[in-house]
């Protein structure tokens, strides 16, 4: 219950508002002036960037290639936080909260610090290179690859895995993966039969809960991607700061808004069935 | 030779002796009850035998064959749970089929045997349910199918009746004990309930502090309780402290009397001896022990009387009539010697 009208008052104060402010934006039209934007209420409605970001292929491929990025990063996260979370939940509790903690502890860290920490093992000259020229290997382009992308995401966003998956791998009754056992199920048929569908919620939790923020990640492509990884966030950055087309960069957020919406319905049904 | 040996199994948590070389046999067949209070080991001796619990000493043997080396997925045997720890993600007739379809079982054969078992257990409407949707006691019906369809000939029941309520307990109890004969497996039933231990199984084991201390039909237990914790246990017994006498009699001076049980107590005389007197064993009449009642208990059909003899014993006797005498009315108690039980 509170937490229902706490989601409430932060949707209305934090959301609605500056939603409605970039709904504007991206109905008004481009201008010269402090805001660069003309506003529907003085005579700048125009849906213009609207259409132009649903049918330029450049528009239309940000968004594509941002939710395959989101998508790649959040099954690799799932696919890794799957046995970490199931390793914490089986640690006796003394462990299990020093594993906890250290999945956490990212958290405390500053963020720009450790992406420059992947940048120092990327870079041309960094410490993987040197590993490899060590051992008398080619050294190689890592820095400012999709790789490199991905690797700096799936850091970035793990913890948001292995927290869902660990909540609902604890509530799993144990007596259930023994009754499996008693029945003739070996430690293979036991996960596939009884734990992954008792954790599919978790999953699926664990899957949207990165998707969606790394749907709209700017900094971490801006660091460690190529310059071909045009996504939405850096376009919208771009439009914002160098091409100074207000209208565009709001109607790119929107964009991105509606094609994140149907996953976002589909947390809301997974969190209240469960 | 029985379907099941237990050999000085040892089992520890920790430092402390959950199981304690216990030694179990089970017939082929045999409906066996373990009765204990909690942390007597008993359910820790069910796991231990399905595998979930590695034992420290001992043996466990299935038919003759070792079960050391086998997980539990290997082991010929099935358990039904305490809770019964239906797959809540399944409906009822996959629950049942697990076990079959763990095994490879054909899809036509496992429809078969699947509708076979629910019909056995009388739940053939609720083939498609979830557990979730079923009450207490048809949940508990889907775990014994789903433990039964493999025919196990080892049946392994935590407390299978524990969940339920009184009236339910009852019925149920006696459909188990009918799914028992016509399945032919063995069963080992875990229990608190001495009165469910004694209704349903051939031979009844009482466990204390991991050991067996007991183990016989229940006629026998009732009848000859070996120590003071069988005969509390299985409950309304009084004992009656005494010392030995040279010709085999007992001085019991908090009665005050001397009594002469049937069977010898064996003690060399002056030793302490304590013997065990059923309440439904006391009789009232002309001759015997004065006493005084001080308490009157209704008990359905019967008054539980609570006495107070001149030597100063309290004792507890069962009046056949629900209208019993009132408490400060004097009775006469007399017994069998037959009724009176040495204890270790």
């Amino acid at each position: 219950m509170i937490g229902r009208a706490l989601l409430w008052l932060v949707l209305t104060f934090g959301v609605a508002t500056p939603l409605a402010l970039v709904a504007a934006i991206a109905l008004g039209e481009a201008a010269e002036g402090i805001p660069p934007v003309r506003f529907p209420w003085n005579g700048g409605a125009a849906t213009d960037s609207l259409v132009l970001i649903a049918t330029d292929p450049f528009y239309v491929g940000a968004l594509l290639s941002s939710l395959e990025v989101a998508a790649l990063t959040a099954a690799a996260c799932v696919a890794l936080a799957f046995p970490m979370a199931l390793g914490i939940v089986r640690a006796r509790p003394g462990p299990r909260i020093w594993l906890l903690a250290a999945v956490m502890l990212p958290f405390w860290t500053g963020f720009l610090p450790r992406m420059g920490a992947w940048i120092g093992l990327f870079r041309d000259s960094g410490w993987i290179n040197g590993v490899l020229v060590e051992f008398g290997l080619p050294a190689q382009q890592m820095l400012y690859t999709d790789a490199a992308m991905l690797v700096g995401m799936v850091h970035a966003y793990l913890p948001f895995a292995v927290l869902p998956l660990f909540g609902v791998l604890l509530r799993l009754d144990p007596r259930l993966e023994e009754a499996a056992a008693d029945l003739g199920a070996g430690p293979v048929a036991r996960l596939v039969t009884v734990v992954l569908p008792q954790a599919a919620p978790g999953i699926a939790a664990a899957f949207l809960l990165v998707f969606i923020p790394a749907a709209g990640e700017y900094v971490i492509p801006e660091l460690l991607g190529p310059p071909s990884a045009t996504l939405v966030g850096r376009v919208v950055v771009q439009e914002f700061f160098q091409n100074r087309d207000w209208p565009v960069a709001a109607a790119l957020s929107l964009g991105l808004l509606v094609v994140l919406l149907p996953p976002l319905w589909l947390y809301q049904r997974l969190g209240t069935q469960g | 030779m029985s379907l099941l040996q237990v050999e000085g199994l040892t089992v520890r948590f920790g430092g402390a002796a959950a199981l304690d070389a216990l030694d179990l046999e089970v017939p082929e067949g045999a409906f066996v009850a373990l009765l204990g209070g909690s942390g007597s080991g008993k359910s820790t001796l069910l796991r231990t035998i399905a595998g979930f619990v590695a034992p420290a000493a001992g043996r466990i043997l299935l038919g003759g064959v070792d079960l050391a080396p086998l997980p539990p997925e290997r082991r010929p045997l099935h358990m039904m749970f305490q809770s019964y720890a239906l797959f809540p993600h399944m409906s009822v007739a996959d629950n049942v089929g697990y076990g079959l379809r763990r095994a490879g079982a054909a899809t036509a054969e496992r429809i078969r045997r699947v509708g076979a078992a629910l019909e056995m257990v009388g739940l053939e409407a609720f083939a498609r349910r979830r557990p979730a949707a079923l009450s207490g006691g048809q949940q508990q019906r889907v775990a014994l199918a789903r433990a039964l369809i493999l025919r196990p000939r080892l049946l392994l029941l935590d407390e299978p009746l524990g969940a339920l309520d009184a009236a339910l307990r009852e019925r149920t109890g006696a459909e188990l004990r009918a799914l028992q004969r016509a399945t032919g497996s063995a069963f080992l039933m875990v229990t608190h309930d001495q009165a469910e231990a004694l209704a349903l199984a051939d031979r009844v084991a009482v466990l204390e502090q991991g050991r067996v201390i007991q183990q016989g039909t229940p006629r026998e237990l009732w009848d000859r309780p070996a120590t003071r914790f069988v005969a509390g246990f299985l409950g309304a017994a009084n004992i009656i402290e005494g010392v030995a006498l040279a010709d085999g009699g007992v001085d019991c001076p908090a009665l005050p009397a001397t009594l002469r049980p049937a069977v010898p107590h064996g003690k060399p005389p002056g030793s302490p001896v304590a013997l065990a007197l059923r309440a439904e064993r006391i009789g009232f009449g002309d001759e015997g022990l004065p006493a005084v009642v001080t308490e009157a208990t209704y008990r359905g059909g019967a008054s539980l009387l609570t006495l107070r003899t001149s030597g100063g014993a309290v004792l507890r006797a069962l009046w056949p009539e629900a209208s019993g005498p009132a408490p400060e009315h004097a009775v006469t108690l007399s017994w069998e010697p037959s009724a009176l039980v040495p204890l270790a």
